[in-house]
């Protein structure tokens, strides 16, 4: 034993095929231990996490992302074989490698076992839904594995805790004999197509004697693949499936809304009693609390729709959507893998935009990327809801469906429409390649695991949450600031606003606004807006708040707004929000995927470009339409 | 057990992938290379993907419209591939083809 007081804990690598249920027994491995980040230079997810084994050591646990082989076509790929040769800088290379494979797919994923153990690293292979292998009645005898591989294997279940406590026991042990050599970087070659040949034949050897040689008749997942696939059913399940996402973020969510709602004016109520008329009274309850309270607000609807994601993701229905969906995504240049970035931006454009790296056609990449934004993300929800709430009847219309929900669910339509006009000209002023690659893997159906289901919904939650803490607060302070100072001069008889620097630079923005119907109450409200779409909602609140002149200070924004705007003018804002490129986030992601400021600045313009004349042709049409009235 | 050799030698009845029936039980002949300027590493994904001699293929499903992509069972796995991906797999289908 040479271990050194001083020597970190050992790093080990999850390693896998997609689709393998390597993050399930990550979770259940590490629990909430869990370092979300990024791999330095690029965006790929970098998840690491630690794990106390039961003789008190600590061990670093690396999830690197799926990969079907060691010669990569992916960015995802590229991180894993990089990390895996030691030559990724900034990132030590493992100490100990942790193979997990599917034993209901192992004649898939036993290749890159055999392409791991080529890279000697010390390793253990995971034998990972053995429960589920059991139930359809393939016998995989571990121990023969093992010694046809010449490398450990251990049974686990990913969903269970006690379906890792054989592999947490060989963890536990490493170190002590299995590092022989240091590190370094591992000389690695691809293999050649007869090599891979030679490597599946050995495959089907060890298949033969270790009794996984077995081919599936028709499987449960066949069976729903039937129906989930079927060209005419497929797609209206599909359309189902997302209408009723949009239904459930508005009916669901209504009730925690009106609780967080009465908890904020509860707290405001309460301290306006209990603090002495002051400038920090005015900043907490108008600044802070009115402008954090009306974001806030939205994080039920933001659950549930990463809810929706989230299960939709680990039943394995989601590459399902794209398959149903590649062909009218190849009809305007996208490849069906684009579905799934572009499903994540409608929570967000940046994690939608960061998945696009799954796309191995750079143009194809590049196209998403340029279209995800359109995609209404989560961020625009407090904007439409506060609108759609302010200005739609609350009542059923066909027999049933809320009228509010359809008016949502038409802005979402929107959105997509003209996502897939841009994604058309783009493919029409470029050449374009005819074969762009989709082999997209259709993994077995399960029923999604609420463990990693809430390790997954807490991860986006924090991320909301972190987001209103800091960058939505910081706004906040600022917009309170300028819309208070400078003070109205004695004798003013306007709200206070109209004197202040806010008020000056609203009206400014108002004469530019004018014509697509905004007031230089939106005017201003869209400035901070730029930060993060749902500031926007906040500073309305706050210059509304504000400039209120009676004792209805602390009334809801939505009557406020209902009363004080036209319907042209909220169908208007609307319609600006579909398109406006309102996310200084997005553009700074945007910026670090493509390496260049060409793509965000090209992004931003054509955005503004359709967000004005989007809104322009409303207002004139619902003008024309319904009046002024 | 068949070998590499002995399986690429061409059947008689070897045809596209694109061309088997849906629910026909068909096993892998070659996987060629791409035509008409799709990428090369193309046929290496096939082949690291599992589309290797002598593996045993079906389709799962296919589209309604014509270039549509099809779905492929390939030995214990499930892969969505489009046409032009498809049409570099040689088969040899185990039963009579249906019509």
């Amino acid at each position: 034993m040479e271990a050194v007081p001083s020597a970190p804990s050992p790093l080990i690598a999850l390693v896998g095929n997609p689709n393998c249920g390597k993050t399930a027994l990550f979770n259940i491995l590490t629990g909430s231990r869990q370092k979300v980040a990024n791999y330095a230079g690029v965006t790929v997810e970098r998840k690491e996490g630690s794990l106390l084994t039961p003789s008190g050591r600590r061990v670093r646990i690396l999830d690197l992302p799926g990969a079907y082989s060691l010669d990569p076509l992916t960015p995802d790929e590229q991180v894993t074989a990089d990390v895996l040769l030691g030559r990724r800088t900034g990132e030590t290379q493992p100490d100990f490698v942790v193979c997990v494979t599917d034993a209901t797919n192992l004649r898939q994923n036993l290749r890159l076992v055999l392409s791991l153990k080529r890279l000697g690293l010390p390793m253990v292979v995971a034998l990972n839904m053995s429960d589920v292998a059991r139930r359809k009645g393939i016998a995989i005898d571990a121990g023969r594995l093992a010694a046809e591989l010449g490398v450990p294997v251990v049974e686990t279940i990913g969903v269970k805790s006690s379906g890792v406590r054989e592999l947490v026991k060989v963890l536990d042990r490493i170190g002590m004999s299995d590092r022989v050599a240091g590190g370094g970087p591992v000389l690695w070659r691809t293999p050649s197509k007869s090599e891979i040949e030679d490597d599946q034949t050995e495959v089907r050897r060890i298949l033969g004697a270790v009794g996984g040689d077995r081919l599936d008749g028709v499987t449960f997942s066949d069976r729903l693949d039937a129906i989930v696939l079927h060209p005419v059913v497929g797609p209206l399940i599909l359309a189902a499936i997302l209408f009723l996402v949009f239904q459930a973020v508005f009916a669901w969510a209504q009730v925690p809304m009106d609780a967080i709602k009465l908890g904020v004016a509860t707290v405001g109520n309460w301290l306006g009693a209990a603090l002495p008329a002051s400038l920090l009274k005015d900043l907490l309850i108008n600044g802070i609390l009115a402008g954090v309270g009306s974001v806030l607000v939205f994080l039920p609807q933001i659950i549930i729709l990463f809810f929706f994601i989230l299960m939709l993701e680990d039943s394995g229905y989601l590459p399902r959507a794209a398959f149903l969906l590649d062909r009218v995504m190849g009809s305007v240049g996208l490849s069906g893998r684009a579905f799934i970035p572009l499903l994540s931006s409608f929570a967000c454009a940046i994690p939608g935009i960061m998945a696009t790296r799954t796309i191995q056609n750079p143009r194809d990449r590049l196209t998403t990327i340029m279209i995800a934004p359109l995609m209404t993300c989560s961020a625009r929800l407090p904007v439409y809801a506060l609108i759609i709430g302010a200005f739609i009847p609350r009542r059923t219309v066909w027999g049933g469906l809320e009228l509010q929900g359809v008016v949502l669910f038409a802005l979402y339509v929107v959105g997509v429409v003209s996502a897939m006009a841009v994604a058309f000209v783009l493919k029409r002023s470029g050449q374009g390649s005819s074969f762009q690659a989709l082999m997209l893997e259709l993994p077995v159906y399960h029923w999604p695991n609420l463990r990693n289901l809430a390790i997954g919904l807490w991860q986006r939650v924090e991320i909301f949450m972190s987001r209103v803490g800091t960058i939505i607060l910081a706004l906040m302070v600022i917009l309170w600031a300028l819309s208070s100072f400078p003070a109205p001069p004695p004798g003013a008889t306007g709200p206070a606003i109209q004197y202040s620097i806010a008020g000056h630079l609203g009206s400014w923005l108002a004469v530019l606004f004018a014509p697509i119907g905004f007031n230089w109450q939106i005017s201003i409200a869209l400035v901070p807006g730029l930060a993060a779409r749902e500031v926007a909602v906040g500073a309305l609140g706050t210059v509304y708040a504000l400039s209120a002149t009676g004792d209805d200070v602390s009334g809801a924004l939505t009557p406020l707004i209902a009363h004080s705007w036209s319907l042209p003018t909220a169908l208007s804002l609307l319609a600006w929000y579909v398109f406006a490129p309102q996310c200084l986030s997005t553009l700074a992601t945007v910026k670090r995927e493509t390496n260049s400021w060409r793509y965000p600045i090209i992004m931003a313009a054509y955005l503004f470009a359709m967000a004005y004349a989007g809104s322009w042709i409303t207002y004139r049409v619902a003008l024309a339409l319904l009046g002024n009235s | 057990m068949l070998t590499p050799a002995q399986i690429s030698v061409p059947a008689p009845t070897d045809i596209r992938l694109t061309e088997l029936g849906i629910g026909t039980c068909a096993r892998v002949v070659s996987v060629a290379a791409p035509e008409g300027g799709a990428p090369v590493e193309l046929g290496r994904r096939l082949a690291e993907l599992g589309f290797l001699p002598g593996e045993a293929v079906r389709i799962v499903a296919k589209g309604l419209m014509a270039k549509a992509p099809i779905a492929v069972r390939i030995g214990t796995g499930t892969f969505a591939l489009r046409l032009f991906e498809a049409a570099c797999i040689r088969v040899c289908p185990e039963q009579p083809q249906p019509g």
